[in-house]
């Protein structure tokens, strides 16, 4: 009962840091920012986030995360609209949404499918916010048991649940996030001063530019393999308002997936390293088992609609748990954020809650404040939005451009960074291409230097007997999940071979979520 | 146009085996250690060694495997890539040399003609106003470190 009540006393603190003139202001800004950049067609949460990063070096830190978080879930919003009103999975969680969403906009019902999609959105975004009040003390208790053997264990797991569960081959999965590790660890190593894999560049003695890798992975590697081949997009799309209502018998109908797909997203939010998309995908196929009539499925049933959206916006909240509490990002926007609050100067984990209450608890009131605010924006903006879904993107990428390259300046006042965008874009590129999916580059670039930490003094400790992680029982257990997921990885390998020949023949949709997968 | 298919696993894994084993090789120049007190080697020399086994398994993965998605890689888009890495490379050197105005310009003008629907003067128009937007929002409202005009190195 005093837990309940603390947090409720902490949330009532959190809500007085969130209203806070300068950081309501910045959580504002972030969320419209983010819902801008969500419906403009090829920008996800992750190039949104890494174009509006450089701008928080010189905030205060409750302010900057405010406001990354808000530009987070506020292209999440962005992304929906473009899923269900023109077909186009802006980013690849949202794929799913198109598959009903799209036939209710040719059925004339786009609108309403919007509107379910905002409602099961706020009320999903909710949940998640209330499981996280509530959720964080307990783990933050746990934590703080932890010592850097467990601390390795559990990174273990996060890394490897982020390789494998992500899209494609979890093999090159791991292959990237490894990539990522060694990406992290360039520069400087702060235990014995030596500086690595820094080609004898001086810029690099600080290691690698965490704005300059995003950008050029999921910016600039993203233009050169869609330029001139971006198709495109419908026009003569109109939006009103009051098209936006469902119907009673609607709403009816999207009650209960929404409640199934809340469940889903907050489950698969508490579990390290599985993305965004496999949760709505998951959402998506629970509720068309459940269905009395899946065939209504892909015609434009509006549950489809709804449960996968629930997810979303339930995870993408839950998400920040173990971001938080742990250190440990879930997936590639998580890194991203947990990279922010690094060059800050604050170190995310069990100690967070404590030594920066008003980040934390703060962080929570905003994300109420946050997506009340985006669905009051996105009612009356709904006609705004659809023109800008339409701006051609021979417009749109040289303009993107020079946004990341002077963002990419801004971050050291440097011309070097904006050569390390053009060295990581045509890697980017090069690995999309091979049909790897880049992003658990982000997640081991930002756990490298800690993995490598944690390491070396859980061995100290033992006196390098590495039997130590697991005889040490908490740590064993993540072991073994470990262990659990690359023999579920082997077992599902060996049956896809045995059913061949493979099947590669992909649906259009599936092939371009393929295409535009970066942030699983 | 047809285009000969190539097993990207094949390649990949070979990608991954050559950035292993460079990380393997450069760890050991750090100074590997024992388990007990580790260089600074020791850490990159092993995630190498992993990740080259890792590019062994992804292109056994890939065997017997004919190369997916034909659709969506067909021809190469020389024009595009040039376009953007040029005007990347643009805005470092005329950002060094001659300051932010001309790099702008440099950079969204010839990254726009990349795209086969932008004709010279779109291109142009779409440059200049970014040049605009570089003056109000980076120069004078973010008050970013960067001469609008000027002339050699810095």
């Amino acid at each position: 009962m005093t837990m309940i009540d603390k947090s409720l006393t902490d949330l009532l603190y959190g809500f007085s840091v969130a209203f806070q003139p300068h950081n309501l202001v910045w959580s504002i800004f972030g969320v419209v920012a983010g819902n801008l950049i969500g419906v403009l067609p090829g920008l996800g949460a992750l190039a949104a986030i890494s174009i509006l990063l450089p701008l928080t070096y010189t905030m205060a830190p409750v302010a900057a995360i405010l406001m990354l978080a808000g530009i987070f879930y506020g292209s999440m919003y962005g992304g929906a609209i473009g899923a269900i009103l023109l077909n186009l999975p802006v980013h690849s969680p949202h794929a799913v949404t198109c598959l009903d969403g799209y036939p209710l906009t040719k059925n004339g019902r786009g609108g309403a499918a919007l509107g379910v999609a905002m409602i099961a959105s706020f009320f999903a975004a909710s949940v998640g916010i209330l499981v996280m009040v509530f959720f964080s003390p307990l783990l933050v208790e746990v934590a703080f048991k932890f010592g850097p053997t467990e601390v390795f264990s559990i990174m273990l797991l996060g890394l490897l649940a982020g390789s494998t569960m992500a899209k494609g081959s979890a093999v090159k999965g791991v292959a990237m996030t490894l990539l990522g590790l060694l990406l992290g660890i360039a520069g400087t190593d702060v235990d014995t001063g030596m500086t690595r894999f820094t080609f004898g560049l001086l810029p690099l003695d600080d290691g690698v530019d965490l704005v300059a890798l995003c950008m050029g992975l999921f910016g600039v590697g993203e233009f050169l393999l869609s330029v001139n081949r971006m198709a495109v997009v419908g026009s003569g799309l109109k939006m009103r308002l009051r098209d936006m209502r469902p119907s009673k018998e609607e709403l009816k109908k999207s009650f209960f997936p929404m409640l199934r797909g809340t469940a889903v997203g907050t489950f698969f939010g508490v579990l390290p390293g599985t993305g965004p998309t496999i949760t709505t995908f998951v959402a998506y196929a629970l509720e068309r088992k459940v269905s009395k009539t899946p065939e209504r499925f892909g015609h434009g049933a509006i549950e489809g609609v709804a449960s996968p959206e629930a997810a979303s916006h339930s995870k993408t909240q839950v998400d920040f748990i173990p971001t938080m509490t742990l250190g440990i990002p879930g997936d590639a926007v998580m890194a991203l954020i947990l990279g922010a609050l690094l060059i800050q100067g604050i170190q995310p984990g069990p100690q967070l809650i404590i030594a920066h209450p008003d980040i934390f608890w703060g962080l929570i009131a905003s994300f109420w404040v946050g997506n009340l605010l985006l669905v009051l924006l996105n009612v009356p903006l709904i006609g705004l939005w659809v023109k800008l879904l339409q701006v051609p993107y021979k417009y749109l990428f040289p303009s993107a451009l020079f946004f990341i390259a002077v963002g990419c300046y801004s971050t050291q006042n440097s011309l070097f960074q904006v050569g390390e965008v053009l060295v990581f874009g045509i890697v980017g590129a090069i690995l999309i291409y091979l049909e790897f999916s880049v992003a658990p580059i982000l997640l081991g670039y930002v756990l490298g230097p800690m993995v490598e930490e944690n390491f070396r003094r859980a061995l100290l400790i033992s006196h390098g007997d590495m039997m130590v992680f697991i005889h040490r029982p908490i740590s064993a257990w993540f072991l073994g999940a470990c262990a659990a997921l690359i023999l579920v990885q082997v077992a599902a390998f060996i049956i896809k071979k045995r059913r061949r020949p493979r099947p590669d023949g992909e649906t259009p949709a599936n092939r371009r979520m393929h295409f535009m997968d970066n942030e699983t | 146009m047809r285009k000969r298919a190539i097993n990207k696993d094949y390649y990949g894994g070979a990608l991954m085996i050559l950035f292993g084993l460079g990380a393997v090789f450069d760890g050991f120049s750090y100074g590997v250690g024992s388990l007990r007190h580790m260089g600074s080697g020791f850490f990159p020399a092993a995630i190498g060694a992993l990740l080259a086994l890792v590019g062994v398994m992804t292109a056994i993965e890939g065997l017997g495997r004919k190369s997916a998605a034909v659709g969506q890689d067909a021809s190469p888009e020389w024009r595009g890539w040039l376009c953007i890495l040029g005007g990347i490379v643009a805005f470092i050197v005329l950002g060094e040399y001659t300051g932010l105005l001309p790099a702008t310009f440099a950079i969204v003008f010839i990254s726009a003609l990349g795209d086969r629907k932008n004709s010279v003067k779109v291109a142009a128009i779409l440059a200049l106003s970014m040049c605009v937007v570089a003056v109000i929002v980076f120069w004078w409202a973010l008050q970013l470190q960067f001469p609008l005009l000027q002339w050699g190195a810095r």
